[in-house]
């Protein structure tokens, strides 16, 4: 058996984790271990050596993100660590598990990854869907500050870290870090210019660290166990284990921890249960909506930065979508873009005027009404639409991915669909 | 259901105003709590009135317009009445791959509303929603605070009862 840290204390069937079970299991201990008593400087090199890497999508490197946090002057203000809790990324379903099943890992997480860059106030940014993740995450927080390892002079050390749920009012964009701190100021939440970045002036002006769930609850386990057992916890060159899901027509969907880098082929026919009975793999999108979908061999693929990366796509938050043999690739990559069309924050041109005119021909070639020339639009709007240059915020270019993945590897359906004027997919979705 | 005439005053209760203050003392400035103070709003009145907008914003010190603009950003805001339950149905592409679009389609012919609206009775009020991170249990459904998964056309009768 492979080690699973940060699911060790959830299981099916087994009730959520509160303080008295999680202290049961070594809770807590690295807090007391580490406030006051290990320099910060020193856990900013442990979480640097572990080669953790951010689980939101991009995959920055967590030690190198919170070295760029300057060191801390005398009578300044505050400085912030937002926990990314807004997990709106179709097909993603991992951050939620970890916050209704064991809040005090996040929490635990977010105490040591505020002493490291010296942060006095958090907040958990999270959806408002997800009622029971935000009680159970209060009612966790309650705890903590009733034994004082939140709140004003932590056990009893000169460290102070109030912490904070503050609950979304809906919005895929607020997931992208700058929008996310604009929506946590009580503004709109477009998008902010980068440079300034977070690190150096975010929340009100002030120094701040944006971590996805994930990435915030492996910190306890590396404080404690160190940097080299971190890094053994991999199969590849990545370090640590993964919360890995898959969704669509496989035998048993969920979400597994499993070593980073473990293979899709492992993945899907050991986890998932292989394809219900009836269907084939036709292709998946590795990692949520916005990644390039891979199809053909991509099995023995392993799920870590650098493979799916050569492979054409992005690990992006390693829950898969799959497609299988009777849903219509035209009408999926439709859903997905009538998705990223509605939730363009409607800043820039590209994203706010493309998106919705690519998802009309994508209906209109699903519906049975495209025409040849409808392929070179999709083809020039997602070079258009997809390079990052172009737009503001990284939305439009993830929106293109599976577009632009999708126009290259299913074009024949694409064009039987033109050419005979309807779906030829009857058993899936449709 | 809250009254139609508490709904259009234009001046905020007690408590509405002790919860919102609640929000502003762990903020650097009042208007930061423009999105906390809509949410507590909403959540005695329903939705968030001309009348309501225009009390919070001078509670936050903020231009009626401004905080509109910031009202109807957010999709869960709401800036017309809605039912007593929000029905937030996952229409994202896990679940639209297990059938969520038939099960969509299944809820608009029994409750006899379209995207958008609000049953006769006023009970419902069917939205579209962004993946509700349950794309393993799809198609997946809110109904005011309760998740429901697994959707088939016949269980949905059950919970709409
Ligand atoms: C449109 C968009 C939506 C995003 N949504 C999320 C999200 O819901 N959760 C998340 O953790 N990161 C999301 N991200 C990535 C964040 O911007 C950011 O990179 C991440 O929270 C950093 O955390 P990490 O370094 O721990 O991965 C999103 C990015 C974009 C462009
Ligand atoms: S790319 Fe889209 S979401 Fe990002 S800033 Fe531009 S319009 Fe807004
Ligand atoms: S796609 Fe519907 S819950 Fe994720």
């Amino acid at each position: 058996m492979s080690e699973t840290p940060l699911t060790r204390n959830i299981a099916p069937g087994k009730p959520p984790t509160d303080l008295a079970a999680y202290d049961a299991n070594g809770g807590y201990q690295a807090v007391r271990d580490t406030i006051g008593k290990v320099d910060p400087d020193g856990v900013l090199d442990i979480i640097k050596d572990s080669n953790l890497r951010g689980r939101g999508g991009a995959g920055y490197p967590t030690g190198m993100k919170w070295s760029f946090v300057p060191k801390p002057r005398p009578d300044e203000g505050h400085r912030y660590l937002v926990a990314n809790a807004d997990e709106m990324e179709p097909g993603t379903f991992k951050d939620r598990l970890l916050m209704e099943f064991d809040p005090h890992q996040l929490i635990e997480g977010m105490i040591l990854s505020s002493y490291t860059i010296s942060a006095d106030r958090g907040y958990i940014f999270i959806r408002d869907e997800y009622h029971t993740a935000i009680k159970r995450l209060n009612d966790a927080i309650k705890e903590a500050e009733n034994k004082n390892y939140l709140g004003d002079r932590i056990l009893g050390t000169d460290f102070s870290f109030h912490l904070h749920v503050h609950v979304s009012a809906g919005r895929y964009i607020c997931g992208e870090e700058t929008a996310l701190l604009n929506s946590l100021e009580g503004k709109r939440a477009n998008p902010r210019a980068k440079p300034p970045f977070p690190q150096v002036s975010g929340l009100w002006g002030r120094p701040t660290i944006v971590n996805n769930v994930e990435t915030l609850c492996n910190i306890p386990h590396i404080v404690t166990h160190g940097a080299d057992w971190y890094q053994s916890l991999g199969s590849g060159n990545d370090a640590g284990t993964k919360l890995y899901g898959a969704s669509g027509r496989v035998k048993k969907p969920g979400c597994w921890e499993l070593p980073i880098g473990t293979s899709i082929r492992e993945i899907l026919e050991n986890h998932a249960g292989g394809m219900l009975d009836g269907y084939e793999l036709k292709g998946l999108l590795p990692g949520g909506a916005s990644t390039d979908f891979l199809v053909a061999e991509p099995l023995d693929l392993p799920m870590d930065y650098e493979s799916i990366m050569q492979a054409g796509s992005r690990m992006g938050t390693g829950t898969m979508i799959i497609l299988d043999d009777k849903t219509c690739p035209v009408g999926m990559i439709a859903n997905l873009m009538k998705f990223f069309a509605r939730e363009s924050c409607g800043f820039c041109t590209p994203c706010r005027e493309g998106l919705p005119w690519v998802k009309q021909i994508l209906d209109g070639i699903e519906a049975g009404t495209g025409r040849l020339g409808d392929m070179d639009i999709l083809e020039r709007q997602s070079q258009f639409i997809g390079a990052i240059s172009n737009t503001h915020c990284a939305h439009a270019p993830g929106a293109i991915e599976p577009l632009s993945s999708g126009l290259k590897y299913f074009h024949e359906d694409f064009i039987a669909h033109i050419e005979n004027k309807t779906c030829p997919y009857t058993g899936g979705a449709t | 259901m809250n009254s139609v005439r508490n709904n259009l005053a234009s001046t905020l209760t007690d408590q509405e105003v002790s919860e919102i203050e609640a929000e502003i003392s762990h903020l650097p400035d009042r208007r930061s709590a423009a999105i906390d103070a809509l949410k507590i709003v909403q959540k005695h009145r329903g939705w968030i009135s001309d009348g309501s907008l225009s009390a919070i914003a001078r509670l936050l010190g903020m231009s009626d317009e401004e905080l509109d603009g910031i009202a109807t950003f957010y999709t869960l805001i709401y800036r017309k009445p809605v039912g007593e339950k929000v029905i937030l149905c996952c229409d994202s592409v896990s679940c639209w791959i297990m059938g969520g679009d038939k099960i969509t389609n299944k809820i608009k012919s029994h409750l006899n509303v379209e995207l958008g609206e609000t049953t006769e009775d006023s009970k419902y009020t069917l939205l579209p929603v962004t993946c509700l991170g349950d794309c393993d249990h799809a198609p997946a459904m809110m109904v005011g605070d309760e998740l429901h998964h697994d959707l088939t056309e016949s269980n949905i009768e059950e919970i709409l009862k």
